[in-house]
């Protein structure tokens, strides 16, 4: 299937500080007793946000927040696609972090949530500025892997791979996988374990 | 120039290069469970699209089962929806499912390579981060999210790109009561959590090559906690040895035929890494974590971290664990009470884990006030169990015996720490809430280091226990 092109954002930030904040963290495992996605928005960082009075997905002024701004090792851990999929529902359009974890990384593109890394001094100027100030308008672009704020332009990176599905709108690649079929039926028959020893 | 065997499986297996320039993967094995796939066979239906390869795609069921009583419908309303969920997606679409009315249900990496379903050469998905497991048999194995089985479903491939690779030799004899937890606990504290992002390791040297399959498997099993997507080791001798007469092994001839590609899929001895590093075996002691991620470990002699040990860059995580965990900074970890101790998981729940527990505990008792399980990892690792009276042992000890299932891996049925509690645990995640309850605790260790820590009352050095 083909979906839309992701490129622009433009959003208010919220700011989630500290490294390795694993998949567990994000969506605890009791909410993995489901059939669907649905209702994963409400559980976000349950746990972390039951222990810590002020944790940033509790402050208000941080709801309408479309970009996350994280450090290092964003969504370590579990391959749950809960985790992309809690933060989308809550309302996460893109992520914006030091470094990620691979399959949180991948699962997120799959689900059209596109994760960037940036330097970690830009990442500390965008936390303070959106700290001092919640609804500080980004702009992030996936095309000129971009992140403008105030009057000030950081670069942002991304693999070529995921950029360019998000940009030809085939970050959901079954349709892609399924286009030249009789090539993964040739590419099985060769295979000795497939044909048979 | 020679290839590893991460390069030769990628080569075997690509079906061509996608218009995004990420590789289209044929991925020869596909194992499913209810946790992460209800959702893919939902997204398949709504696009009327069939399982392309159902002969190559096997359903357990693992996360939820209850360990206690499993019959049906659970008590659980959220598990048997779940359970019911799978059956009947396997109904449906034709996909075999060792259900808890086989003998062959149990912990998805325990029964793929029980099964004979894990072999040397493939590429295997999974819809769970612990995939890497079956790279012990020389599968190049992914653990993938939910739209990622659609993918595989749908088309039984993956839109990947390719990975780095870095070898890890491990030489030298490992001392006693050393085991491969020990030394992926060691290589993950050595590298860091995000050493492995971008890398699929390669396990080698004398100490792996001396190592069991279920030993390779607790290796590659924490490649994830070390980053890594993938882990490995070259298929050789000790694993045909274990593939023989397996439920979906070739037999006859055709072993003879399989055992000679397998063979020839391992890494050249003149293949290039991306990088290397080695571990001196001898020098690994039993690792015991102090923290709230895998990487955070030290050898059971060793201490706590104070704040002049460690870059005042990284002290603000190292003291955001050490405050989670109530320590006190610079003490030693040997003697830290626990309240809990748990023999289970993808990681140490095989039956050699069972023996080498077995073996420490036998004719005594798990101290006062400790709560004790051993939930194997299979139907089959707790018959096997059982036959050589495994069982007795534990029980007489004062250990629970269950039935098999993730459990208090990730306490998605009803085993579960309470409050604040502390868990000797031979599984793989030390994470916040990570066993159930949100302040809970979680100290990883191998199997025999959770006997000791369950007899004493305390992180103890099983070594001291030894005969």
């Amino acid at each position: 299937m083909k979906e839309s092109a992701i490129d622009q954002f433009t959003g208010s930030a919220i700011p989630l500080r500290g490294d390795n904040i694993d998949t567990d963290r994000i969506i605890p495992a009791r909410y993995l007793k489901a059939v669907t996605f649905e209702g994963l928005g409400d559980h976000v960082f349950e746990d972390d946000r039951t222990s810590m009075s002020n944790h940033p997905f509790s402050n208000p002024s941080y709801r309408e927040a479309t970009i996350l701004l994280a450090n290092q090792n964003f969504g370590s851990g579990s391959s749950r696609e809960h985790a992309p999929q809690a933060l989308k529902r809550w309302g996460i359009q893109a992520c914006v972090a030091e470094s990620f974890s691979e399959i949180f990384r991948g699962n997120s593109l799959a689900i059209g949530l596109p994760c960037f890394t940036a330097a970690p001094a830009d990442l500390e100027f965008a936390m303070c500025c959106v700290e001092e100030s919640p609804g500080t308008r980004l702009a992030v672009s996936v095309s000129d892997l971009t992140l403008q704020m105030l009057d000030k332009t950081m670069t942002l990176e991304m693999p070529d791979g995921m950029r360019d599905a998000l940009l030809k709108g085939q970050w959901d690649p079954t349709g892609m996988l399924l286009d030249r079929f009789e090539e993964v039926r040739a590419a099985a028959a060769d295979l000795p374990y497939v044909a048979g020893f | 120039m020679g290839k590893t065997l991460l390069e030769k499986v990628w080569d075997a297996h690509t079906v061509r290069t996608l218009p995004t320039g990420q590789t289209q993967l044929f991925i020869g094995l596909h194992l499913i469970h209810e946790v992460t796939s209800p959702q893919a066979f939902d997204m398949l239906r709504s696009r009327r699209a069939p399982v392309a390869f159902p002969e190559r795609t096997y359903a357990t069921v693992d996360h939820i089962v209850p360990t206690l009583d499993q019959s049906r419908p659970f008590a659980d309303e959220l598990a048997e929806r779940m359970m019911a969920a799978l059956e009947r997606n396997c109904a449906e679409y034709g996909i075999r499912f060792s259900d808890l009315t086989t003998e062959q249900q149990g912990i998805v990496h325990v029964i793929g390579p029980e099964l004979g379903l894990t072999q040397p050469g493939m590429t295997i998905a999974c819809g769970d981060s612990h995939t890497s497991t079956h790279g012990a048999f020389g599968a190049v194995a992914f653990g993938i999210g939910s739209s990622q089985v659609r993918d595989v479903l749908a088309s039984q491939c993956l839109a990947i790109d390719p990975l780095k690779i870095r070898r890890i030799t491990v030489d030298g004899a490992l001392g006693p009561a050393v085991y491969a937890k020990d030394v992926i606990l060691e290589i993950i504290a050595r590298l860091g959590v995000t050493g492995g992002v971008g890398y699929a390791y390669e396990y080698a040297g004398s100490a792996v090559d001396a190592m069991s399959m279920d030993e390779r498997m607790t290796i590659c099993n924490m490649s994830i906690e070390g980053g890594a997507r993938v882990g490995y080791v070259n298929p050789d001798a000790t694993t045909f040895e274990y593939m023989k007469g397996r439920p979906f092994t070739p037999s006859g001839d055709a072993f003879e035929r399989a055992t000679a590609w397998w063979s020839s899929m391992a890494s050249d001895p003149d293949a290039s890494y991306h990088d290397e590093v080695v571990i001196e075996g001898p020098a690994v002691e039993p690792r015991v974590t102090w923290g709230i991620n895998p990487g955070q470990s030290v050898g059971v002699r060793g201490r706590i971290p104070k704040p002049g040990d460690i870059d005042g860059s990284e002290w603000a995580s190292v003291s955001e664990a050490v405050e989670f965990m109530g320590f006190e900074p610079g003490a030693p970890i040997s003697g830290t009470k626990i309240d809990v101790a748990f023999i289970g998981s993808c990681t140490n729940s095989r039956l050699s884990d069972l023996r080498e527990a077995s073996r420490i505990i036998r004719g005594q008792k798990v101290a006062h006030g400790v709560k004790a399980l051993v939930v194997p990892g299979s139907k089959a690792v707790r018959l096997a169990a059982e036959q050589e009276g495994l069982d007795q042992i534990f029980e007489e000890a004062g250990f629970e015996w269950r039935g098999a299932g993730c459990s208090m891996c990730l306490a998605m049925n009803s085993d579960r720490l309470n409050g604040r509690e502390v868990c000797a645990s031979s599984s793989n995640r030390n994470f916040k809430g990570r066993q159930g309850s949100p302040t809970g605790r979680t100290l990883l260790m191998s199997p025999a280091m959770v006997v000791a820590a369950a007899l004493t009352g305390e992180v103890t050095d099983v070594r001291d226990m030894l005969s």
